[in-house]
């Protein structure tokens, strides 16, 4: 497997210019003669539609929601990271830099990081540009707020609704394309297969929901934006219908996976209520900015009102072992932290799996409308889902899987191990190494889409042929019986559990074994449980209805049947991965303290797996991540 | 508790459909499930009775995304005030309630099958014009151009609209105007939005006429319905827009 990151010559400050200087470009009349497929509609796969459909590229854009506007980044909360420094607090772009390297735990690549710190100046001029109504300050100028492991104010938000706000600006520019004709759109359609000819991407095989069609789609390249894959743990604060299919069915065909153990525990989600949940709710980490996290310094105290428990007898733990950063500790700390006196004893609410975050002292310095104008939807959400009034009683929060760093391989260009497919946004694993800080999603979606899709990708395409290519190719035949003959499969077992059983197995077996820690015994019990769950699966699932109509139980099944594979993949990587890095923790590699203790030595490296058949073991390769700029620390938030 | 559900069952656009009763499938529902996790656990019991299961759309499952979306007791979304379906819990329900889940009903939105209706209206009436018209890369410093705080919350408000059409499932009329006016107030409040204001209302409300939406009667059930209270007042700025565009024109 070719590793070769291609990252271009000279300082890291002039990389990004150089290589753009040095890409080929393609003849502006060639263009429209390129078919680009585009699976995804989020802030990554949009962005990318629009923009190459705004250069003149003939795009194809898949989602499987009913419209563009309904992906996933919808539901981001908090904010967008930008190096703007509108605050003139030392922000820049090298601080960024500095900050996503060493908050991913040494675990990404400098070049990658770098650049995306500098094309994230440019997304904010492009989202204001589209409309999205950022907060603002009196003066009329850009409003900006902190967010966890960042010491300066980078954090542009609008309101609790910065996912939608930037997603409806993405939609907005994708529908002028699709008016204009040039994207097609194709909603309720999932993508089952990758299609690739002479080794290179040439189309995807996809289902159309409603009809049940399997149908081919060819392109000249595909871009692959199709999300993370949390979901692998069934609850997670993703959304229903958050897959692996799409990267996983890549793989399949040859596409590196890298680091699929590094996954993110949000700290602040509402606990699980009950056996029947279907998701976690997520209360924005910018809670964190004014709330105090706590638990009872004493057991006993846990089955009291939080009201009837003394200042005295509160132990704000994150304030008590994290001076310098307090209750604004990166995710992984703050989580394993909050998993940490749970597991003492210590934890609050049904289960004991929960501690408060508390707003008292805010409304009290604050008062209540200001905390209201900040948090008001947010305190409104809380209370619907579990009835509690947080403006007189506080929080409890739990954490939860929210987002996977882990994803597709790709080189600098975002190019994958396969020639022509490109990878973007969460899907792809480049720029958050082992653990992600608040608010550099959003912003790394849209500058793969915006800012550096359309450059790499004029350069592959400049080198390719533009003639149409054919889906009556025997791969895509191919392709399509097998997408046929594995549904025909699920319809005919006939069994006797639901696809939401085994859901929920493999998700316990995940959560239990590869989730907030893990160590040997546990990953290696995981590889046991969950070939024989999937063997079960295989036997014992129930699909009832038909192939040919719109089908949920069917959809589900071909996503968990994916899951169960890939969720093996993913404790694998982490048994393999013999240290502690970001959101990665082995119980074996850590400090007195509990923190986190890498080993560089042997393990500063993106492990990248290479399938190798259904009944062999995959191969794990190495991509060394050298630090020239950052120096390799330990991170310390004391 | 225990409940009785009717809910609307039809195979597909074209089967006529119609009510199906279940009791057996929601007994021992907790009041601390969402309305939608109850309709999992009817659905898994349905599942393994060989049955099919309801297909309804959900997906973010916090309210965000706009895609659940069904008629519960006649109410778009069901009891509560400013809440999605997926953000409706149990505790708004009673043990022996009997409650009916129907699908939006608008000739725009043909059903596709039980709970599911197509929404691509709504994405037509956005691709006429629901944007500016600016290529990635031309766009100036986000601060060189100041946009005071209230002019940016008061496109905010408009622009938290998620779609769902719980407006056009309440309206009498089936019509599309909350949706399509919260659009026009937030562009065309924004400077950004403003060379193209005249034109951007004159086709989002061609689109929403040719779409088969029908017409605003001021009823404001569509106010009331909507999960994230856009205001009534944008349609009167809608209408005040459409005048002047329509003016201009000629
Ligand atoms: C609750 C929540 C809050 C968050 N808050 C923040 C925040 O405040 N700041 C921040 O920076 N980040 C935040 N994140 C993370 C961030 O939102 C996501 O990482 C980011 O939006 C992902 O964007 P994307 O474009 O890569 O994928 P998505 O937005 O998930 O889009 C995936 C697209 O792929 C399509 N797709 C998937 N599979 C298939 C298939 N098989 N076939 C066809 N189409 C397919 C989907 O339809 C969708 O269009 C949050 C995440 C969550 C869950
Ligand atoms: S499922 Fe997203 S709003 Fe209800």
């Amino acid at each position: 497997m070719n590793l070769d990151a291609h990252i271009p010559e000279g300082p890291i400050d002039q990389k990004w210019e150089n290589a753009k200087f040095k890409f080929k470009l393609v003849n502006p009349a060639n263009k429209r003669k390129f078919d680009i497929i585009v699976v995804g509609s989020g802030l990554a796969g949009g962005s990318a539609a629009a923009t190459l459909a705004e250069l003149g590229y003939n795009v194809a854009c898949f989602c499987y929601q009913d419209s563009p506007r309904r992906a996933h980044s919808i539901a981001a909360q908090g904010g967008i990271n930008a190096a703007k420094n509108y605050q003139g607090d030392g922000d820049s772009v090298y601080r960024l830099f500095y900050d996503t390297v060493k908050g991913g735990d040494f675990r990404s690549r400098e070049a990658n990081v770098y650049r995306l710190a500098q094309v994230s100046r440019n997304i904010i001029d492009q989202a204001t540009a589209m409309g999205v109504p950022f907060a603002r300050e009196y003066g009329g100028t850009l409003a900006n707020r902190s967010f966890g492991g960042a010491q300066v104010s980078r954090t542009f938000y609008a309101r609790g609704q910065t996912g939608q706000q930037l997603l409806l600006g993405v939609y907005a520019g994708l529908s002028r394309q699709i008016k204009a004709g040039r994207v097609t759109m194709f909603t309720r359609h999932e993508m089952l297969e990758l299609v690739t000819v002479e080794g290179r991407a040439a189309g995807i095989v996809t289902r159309d929901m409603v009809s049940g069609k399997i149908e081919s789609h060819a392109g000249h390249s595909v871009i692959m934006a199709s999300g993370g894959y949390g979901n692998v743990f069934y609850l997670s604060t993703n959304a229903m219908g958050c897959n692996v299919t799409a990267t996983y069915r890549a793989y399949k065909k040859g596409a590196g996976f890298a680091n699929p153990c590094y996954t993110q525990i949000h700290p602040t989600c509402i606990p699980v209520s009950g056996d029947y949940q279907s998701k976690l709710t997520l209360m924005s980490e910018s809670l964190r900015n004014d709330g105090r996290v706590w638990v009872p310094k004493k057991k006993e105290d846990c089955g009291k009102k939080p009201s009837q428990i003394a200042e005295a007898d509160r132990d704000y733990y994150l304030e008590r072992k994290y001076p310098a950063f307090g209750n604004l500790v990166p995710r992984d700390v703050a989580s394993r932290n909050a998993k940490l006196v749970c597991d003492e004893g210590r934890g609050v609410g049904p289960g004991g799996y929960g501690v408060y975050l508390d707003f008292a002292e805010a409304i009290g310095r604050l008062g209540r409308p200001a905390v209201e104008g900040r948090y008001g939807n947010l305190f409104d959400m809380y209370q619907r889902i579990t009835g509690d009034d947080p403006y007189s009683t506080p929080m409890r929060i739990y954490p939860a899987v929210h987002y996977t760093m882990g994803g597709l391989w790709v080189d600098y260009n975002l190019q994958s191990t396969i020639p022509g497919m490109f990878v973007l946004g969460e899907a792809n694993f480049s720029d958050h190494g082992a653990n992600r800080l608040g608010a550099s999603a959003l912003m790394q979606g849209l500058a793969d889409g915006y800012f550096v899709i359309p450059y790499t990708l004029g350069n592959y395409l400049a080198g390719q042929n533009p003639k149409k290519i054919d889906t009556d190719h025997a791969a895509f035949k191919e392709a399509e019986k097998s997408c046929k003959e594995r549904i025909d499969t699920f319809l005919a077992i006939d069994g006797k559990r639901t696809v939401d059983s085994f859901h929920k197995e493999l998700g316990k077996i995940m959560w239990d074994h590869c989730g907030m820690a893990r160590n040997e015994a546990g990953l290696k019990s995981a590889l046991e449980l969950i070939p024989a769950l999937r063997e079960e699966f295989w036997q014992n699932v129930k699909v009832p209805g038909s192939g040919a109509t719109l089908n949920q139980s069917l959809e589900k099944a071909g996503r968990v049947a994916d899951f169960l594979e890939f969720g093996e993949l993913m404790v694998r990587d982490a048994l393999e991965r013999d240290e502690s890095a970001g959101g990665h923790f082995r119980e074996e590699h850590q400090s007195p303290e509990g923190e986190a203790v890498r080993d560089d030595e042997n393990f500063a490296h993106a492990a990248v797996w290479e399938y190798k058949g259904d009944n062999a073991t995959p191969v794990r390769h190495k991509e060394p991540m050298t630090f020239e700029h950052v120096k390799l620390a330990t991170r310390s938030y004391k | 508790m225990n409940l009785t559900i009717y809910v609307w069952r039809q195979k597909d656009a074209k089967d006529a459909g119609g009510f199906e009763k279940y009791t057996d499938e929601c007994k021992g529902i907790s009041e601390h499930m969402s309305f939608l996790e109850m309709l999992d656990v009817v659905n898994d019991r349905l599942t393994e009775k060989g049955k099919m299961p309801i297909a309804f759309d959900s997906d973010c499952r916090e309210g965000i995304c706009g895609t659940c979306s069904m008629v519960i007791n006649g109410r778009p979304h069901g009891p509560w005030k400013a809440t999605t379906t997926c953000q409706l819990h149990m505790r708004a329900f009673k043990d022996g309630d009997v409650i009916y889940i129907e699908p939006w009903r608008s000739k725009a939105f043909p059903v596709i099958q039980d709970l599911i209706v197509d929404r691509k209206a709504f994405d037509t009436i956005i691709q006429a014009g629901g944007y500016i018209s600016t290529n990635c890369g031309s766009a100036p410093d986000a601060n060189s151009m100041l946009i005071g705080k209230e002019v940016s919350d008061s496109a905010m408000d408009a622009a938290a609209c998620i779609g769902c059409g719980a407006c056009v499932a309440a309206c009498p009329n089936s019509s599309a105007m909350l949706f399509t006016a919260a659009k026009l107030a937030h562009m065309n409040t924004l400077p950004q939005g403003k060379p193209e204001e005249a034109q951007r209302t004159l086709s989002m409300v061609g689109a929403m006429d040719s779409a088969g939406f029908g017409n605003c009667s001021n009823h404001l059930e569509c106010e009331a319905a909507c999960p994230k209270e856009i205001s009534g007042q944008v349609i009167a700025a809608m209408n005040r827009g459409y005048a002047k565009a329509s003016f201009g024109k000629r």
